[in-house]
């Protein structure tokens, strides 16, 4: 039962952060068909440029308040990722919005190497520790179980963003023109929704959370490195098709689902299958699940709700 | 416009003539220069520069011509395909040598590309066993394998450090797992019991989910088989889940990059293991540290004293044979034996180094310190 309990704790928290990945891919397709592959790497611009932040501050401030600091870089690494996301869809997407879908999909790919190769020459090829700011020792075990201040920050802190964003996106003037603009983009533009705009600020708005994404990430593991994105960024992928790609709310599903699925395949797929697999097939055992969902449900969990999507 | 063509034209004549009495020979380097490892990877690059940078700096005639070595780097991204890919490439650049690859997943595969294109390779880390057992001529190795280092490994978990119970998790690359069976059996041979078996990759960082299992089976130690860059934040993990069992990695966890990525959870229960000696050991560690140091102003990793002692035993073989014709140097290479900056460099009849020692580490005071 403890064990059970620690593998849920677990999978929460890795699902936490694929969720709030997932949310920006998920935006992106829902509303150009687009996948952006680039996006796993926003999740390490932000985590780079916070650590650089944090550094800066280190330096220049010494004593500085780690709940003030964590602030700063936040304030400081969401803009730049706000900035980088703008810059691409302007750049590369909005020129190939009408080309064949190949070639925006491979642009995206194109864009991910060049974000990785940047940061590989701006911040070099070494793992940086990256100051763990909010506690990692563990609190007092509940139960047998062990969970830590950033866990506890990681799961909260995305639950409230996804939250904002549901409310942004049903609610808001700004969600309403998204809706449209994913509906039909043309028609949403004779009814005088700027159509290019609200395209831009979906990709921002998905750069903001992966830059949030990046620097939990970081928090928790302790570590940044220029390749860290691309893990996370296949798994948020995978988590958004699975909760049915296009779908809010599916992409958070997906998410949770999908860490939940990971952290207990590793841990019991030995006694489920009496020791023929063990946990070298952790991720074999994500996949197949994502099969079977799509064999089913071939929309993914949620995918139906078609209307819903931003 | 005239003008710059002919003025080009004279600058290329001028060049050739320069080095009209130079025979430039190519040596490759194959390490993984992107991707988690990739400090790893350019650190042996750097020892085999730094060899070759010594090797021209003091001149090098061979067969009455003077010689001036290059060293072609690629970049195998630690993947096997790439590895074969880029060892292709190599051959298709004539190249007379290779120092490399890393890793023994992209080693062994690409020693067979070498083999048939008859070009001897050096791998200053690849340390699984098979590499010099498929029975090639050209295939050598400076540093211990792991048949060598898991028995090390073994005795001292269980008789040093006196587990009972040993937790084991490889990253399921063909050098994580390789040393993980071989430490499984020098740990059974000990008397020690191996109460888990778990997995994980070599692009992983979250590694929750096999040390909760493992948590449940409470082991007195965990021997993780892979690289600093998982063993680092696995440390941190541990340390998150309340884990208490002594941790035990081998050589790709035992560098300066492991103790920085495990931050404040790494204390005096954390060891490693070594081929060879320590760098303060080395004959020639601390002057080739320095130099290191002074010429690419960074820190030795772990592999470059290895690398650079590969690339110079095949400069040394080409001077002793005096021909920098694989076929004509490779019985020269077999016969070496000199005073490296890892002790002396000599090879059995496998290829492998000649006493591959095992030096154990702890950690002490933000650093690994040998026992």
């Amino acid at each position: 039962m403890e064990i059970f309990l620690q593998q849920l704790v677990n999978g929460l928290v890795v699902g936490s952060v694929y969720a709030l990945v997932a949310l920006g891919y998920t935006m992106v397709y829902g509303i150009l068909g687009l996948i952006n592959f680039a996006h796993g790497d926003l999740v390490m611009v932000g985590a780079m440029v916070a650590l650089q932040t944090m550094l800066f501050l280190m330096g220049a401030a010494p004593g500085m308040s780690p709940l003030t600091m964590l602030t700063l870089s936040l304030a400081v690494a969401i803009p730049v990722c706000m900035m980088l996301g703008y810059t691409m869809e302007r750049l590369a997407y909005r020129r190939l919005r009408n080309a064949p879908r190949l070639a925006p999909l491979i642009t995206a790919i194109g864009m991910s190497f060049l974000l990785q190769t940047i940061a590989m020459i701006l911040w070099g090829r070494n793992y940086h520790t990256f100051p763990q700011l909010v506690s990692t020792a563990p609190l007092q075990p509940v139960a047998g179980v062990f969970v830590t201040p950033i866990q506890v920050t990681i799961v909260v802190g995305s639950a409230l963003i996804m939250a904002a964003l549901i409310v942004l996106v049903t609610k808001t003037r700004l969600g309403r023109a998204m809706r449209a603009t994913a509906e039909n983009h043309r028609v949403a533009a004779l009814m005088g929704v700027d159509t290019n705009l609200i395209i831009a600020l979906t990709f921002v708005i998905g750069a903001a959370l992966a830059a949030v994404a990046g620097v939990m990430y970081a928090s928790n593991y302790g570590i940044a490195h220029y390749g860290m994105g691309f893990m996370p960024g296949l798994k948020a992928f995978t988590a958004a098709v699975l909760g049915g790609i296009g779908n809010l709310g599916g992409a958070m599903l997906g998410g949770i689902v999908l860490g939940l699925v990971e952290s207990f395949g590793a841990g019991y797929i030995e006694h489920m299958t009496f020791g023929l697999l063990n946990s070298s097939y952790q991720d074999i055992f994500a996949f197949i699940i994502l099969g079977l969902v799509l064999i089913f449900r071939p929309t993914g969990l949620l995918g139906e709700r078609v209307s819903d999507r931003a | 416009m005239k003008r710059s063509v002919v003025a080009v034209a004279v600058l290329g004549l001028g060049l050739s003539l320069a080095h009209a009495q130079e025979t430039v020979v190519r040596l490759g380097s194959v390490a993984p220069l992107t991707g988690t490892i990739s400090h790893l990877g350019k650190d042996n690059e750097n020892g085999a520069r730094l060899a070759i940078e010594d090797a021209n700096a003091k001149g090098v005639t061979i067969d009455g011509k003077k010689v001036r070595f290059e060293l072609l780097g690629e970049d195998d991204q630690a993947d096997p395909r790439t590895g074969t890919t880029v060892a292709q490439r190599l051959v298709d650049a004539d190249v007379k040598g290779v120092v490399g690859h890393l890793n023994s997943g992209t080693t062994i595969p690409a020693s067979r590309i070498y083999n048939q294109a008859g070009v001897p390779m050096v791998s200053p880390s690849a340390t699984n066993p098979t590499l010099t057992r498929q029975g090639y001529p050209g295939v050598f190795r400076t540093i211990a394998n792991d048949v060598q280092q898991g028995g090390m490994l073994g005795k001292f978990i269980v008789g040093s450090l006196g587990a009972k119970t040993v937790a084991i998790i490889d990253d399921r690359t063909a050098y994580g797992q390789g040393l993980a069976d071989e430490t499984e059996k020098a740990v059974k041979a000990a008397g020690g019991k191996v109460v888990a078996r778990e997995f994980t990759t070599d692009k992983a960082t979250d590694f929750n989910a096999i040390l909760t299992k493992i948590r449940g089976v409470k082991p007195d130690a965990i021997f993780f088989g892979g690289m600093d860059a998982q063993a680092g934040p696995m440390l941190r993990q541990l340390k998150q889940l309340g884990i208490e069992a002594k941790f035990v990695t081998g050589d790709g966890g035992c560098s300066p990059e492991m103790i920085k990525l495990a931050g404040d959870a790494i204390n005096a229960s954390a060891y490693c293991s070594m081929p060879g000696l320590a760098i303060d050991k080395m004959p020639g560690g601390p002057e080739f540290r320095n130099r290191y140091k002074a010429r690419f102003n960074t820190d030795v990793q772990i592999y470059s004293p290895y690398a650079y002692d590969a690339a110079t035993a095949i400069i040394r073989a080409m001077q002793a044979a005096d021909s920098a014709e694989p076929s004509k140097y490779l019985p020269a290479l077999k016969k070496s034996n000199f005073q490296g900056v890892i002790g002396t460099v000599a090879f059995d009849d496998k290829g492998d180094i000649k006493e591959g020692a095992v030096t154990m580490y702890q950690y002490k005071n933000g650093a690994w310190s040998p026992m």
